[in-house]
């Protein structure tokens, strides 16, 4: 178990390694990536059991994990990075010719770590669910876990998924969806208000749990060995975390601007002021 | 003209649920899904034997894909059922990421396709699918011509690792390729050896390509008559032996002449050979309700359409 001051240290270099990447090539996603750094660090170095230099595709009693809404890859290939799938120094190539990190994550290169192509959104949560069914066929225990924006939950697949996931019992997924409240036109409630999606979620027969402070790695990881326990019975288990877009760098914090533009390089400066260096930058 | 002849009439849907039957009982991580067109598609059968594999996922065809392309992960081969309508153009996005960019082995199985489906009408005769599915990069794009074809055909894929789409239909039609004829992907089929013009058919235009063979060879012209069943990878040197040969084409498919099996074949003779051809297909045109037999006469495609195309083209020499 690593403690809560070591996957803090993790989080600010992948913050880091968030706006680089993104400035790197003045292209990419930083406000989302941002947010959900202590969603991720928590999932790759305490809560899922994986081993980096093992990938194989078919991750055979491995915890598997899908990212539907995949412009948010720069916290995904820093923290597959940093986990050991492929070597950290690879994140100077983000978004450019010939790079296996495309701006989108995609099998298509072989980077090791990623099982799905996405960017189109609503698709990874059926992914996922075929995964935890061939996990189920192949007497497998081991997990699957999906991340999804909220934004995304707009699109009609995820709903045609949540039914079929808990018609069919499908009790090995644990999704969690980012509520940073925010598109790219504008707030989730300027855009299409969606109600509650706790009311939703439970009305198509998930087990939801609330976590409210996504930006906290002690709560994140506590609600993430939580959801754990409430596999195995019967439904599969939505996680709605709460979080804040461009957590970590102030002038990025809680708009919408932040969702597909890079920082220049007096931002870049500042961004990096506020987030350590503490495993080194690439 | 060799002499074709047939036993009886059926459907090539019932030689994809036969196919299907064989391999749940030969391989163990052949799995199935359906979009709530069990009975449709054939698949009872390994539904029945098969429950554990066999998933039912209600009429949410964007679901299904993405189930399917799931399910390889962990190393089954999903071959996922229901209307051609539905299996390609309700779904091309989710084909597009989640199968075949992502690389995944989903055999996607689509029935009901073309003109005779019938009277459900043009909401259902879909016409594109080939087209829409040969322009995704690495797709496998396959349009079998009777039962025992299809039969072999969907064996046959289980067994390439790659993603499929593998296309049949609705009408009972005469069932005459050998019941032991191996199914090879991207090998075309001699049915007929002739010298004045190649007539290249898929599904089922190639018994109707037999039929106007013979009443060319009734008037002394020589077609030669291959069976294209597989559309991409196409059987490129299969083609070009045979035109070189005939120096004249005729090509005859259920399926819009944009997209289908005419313009891939014009495609290779552009670049390699150029040599006249006619197109018997469906031209820009949706279908309409009817019986299966009125709407091939109304939209031209029967055996005396390809009969007069082969008229017109041999004049083009």
């Amino acid at each position: 178990m690593a403690s809560t001051a070591e996957l803090e240290k993790i989080v600010s270099q992948v913050r880091r390694d968030i706006v680089r990447q993104v400035h790197a090539v003045n292209s990419g996603h930083p406000g989302g990536s941002l947010g959900c750094t202590e969603y991720f660090v928590s999932l790759y170095f305490e809560i899922m059991k994986h081993t980096a230099s093992k990938f194989s595709m078919d991750g055979i009693n491995e915890d598997v994990f899908f990212l539907s809404n995949g412009h948010i890859s720069p916290v995904f290939y820093s923290v597959l990075a940093h986990s050991g799938y492929f070597p950290v120094k690879e994140l100077a190539t983000f978004r450019k010719l010939n790079s296996r990190l495309q701006g989108h994550p995609t099998t298509h290169e072989h980077l090791p770590g990623v099982r799905i192509a996405s960017g189109s959104l609503g698709q990874g949560l059926s992914v996922a669910i075929g995964a935890a069914l061939a996990k189920k066929l192949n007497k497998d225990n081991s997990m699957v876990y999906t991340l999804h924006g909220d934004g995304e939950l707009q699109e009609g697949q995820i709903w045609e998924a949540a039914m079929y996931a808990a018609a069919k019992k499908v009790d090995n997924i644990i999704s969690t969806v980012d509520m940073n409240g925010q598109q790219i036109d504008g707030s989730t409630e300027q855009v299409l208000p969606m109600g509650s999606l706790r009311a939703k979620f439970e009305a198509f027969g998930w087990d939801v749990l609330d976590l409210d402070k996504g930006n906290d790695i002690a709560a994140v990881v506590a609600t993430l060995q939580k959801a754990k326990e409430h596999t195995g019975k019967g439904k599969p288990v939505m996680i709605l975390m709460k979080t804040e877009m461009g957590n970590g760098v102030d002038f990025m914090m809680g708009s919408h601007k932040w969702h597909g533009v890079a920082p220049n390089d007096e931002q870049l400066a500042q961004a990096l002021n506020q987030n350590a260096e503490t495993l080194g930058d690439y | 003209m060799k002499k074709y002849t047939f036993t009886e009439k059926k459907d090539t849907r019932s030689g994809f649920g036969a196919g299907l039957s064989e391999l749940g009982k030969s391989n163990p991580n052949v799995v199935a899904l359906c979009a709530d067109l069990t009975g449709s598609l054939k698949m009872d059968a390994f539904a029945k034997d098969h429950p554990e594999r066999f998933f039912q996922v209600g009429i949410a065809e964007a679901n299904m894909i993405g189930i399917a392309a799931g399910l390889t992960i962990g190393g089954k081969i999903p071959f996922t059922g229901t209307f051609a309508n539905f299996s390609t153009g309700r779904v091309y996005d989710q084909i597009r990421q989640s199968v075949a960019y992502s690389g995944k082995n989903v055999k996607i199985c689509a029935s009901h396709a073309g003109l005779t489906l019938g009277e459900d009408g043009a909401t259902h005769q879909i016409l594109e699918d080939l087209g829409l599915m040969k322009m995704l990069p690495g797709m496998v794009v396959i349009n079998p011509c009777d039962f025992n074809q299809t039969k072999a055909a969907t064996i046959a894929i289980a067994a390439h690792d790659g993603p499929v789409y593998l296309r049949f239909g609705r009408p009972t039609v005469p069932n005459f390729t050998p019941s032991d004829q191996k199914f090879e992907i991207g090998k075309a089929v001699m049915l007929n050896e002739g010298t004045d013009v190649t007539i290249f058919a898929t599904g089922h235009l190639v018994w109707k390509a037999i039929e106007a063979g013979e009443q060319l060879a009734a008037k002394g012209i020589s077609a030669e008559i291959i069976n294209i069943h597989t559309i991409k990878p196409l059987d490129n040197s299969a083609v070009l032996a045979s035109v070189k040969k005939t120096r004249c084409v005729v090509t005859a498919e259920e399926h819009q002449m944009n997209g289908g099996l005419g313009d891939s074949i014009a495609q290779l003779l552009a670049r390699e050979l150029p040599t006249p051809i006619e197109m018997v297909a469906v031209n820009d045109s949706f279908g309409e309700s009817g019986t299966p037999d009125q709407l091939m006469t109304k939209y031209r495609l029967d055996a005396i359409n390809i009969v007069d195309a082969v008229n017109k083209v041999i004049k083009r020499k």
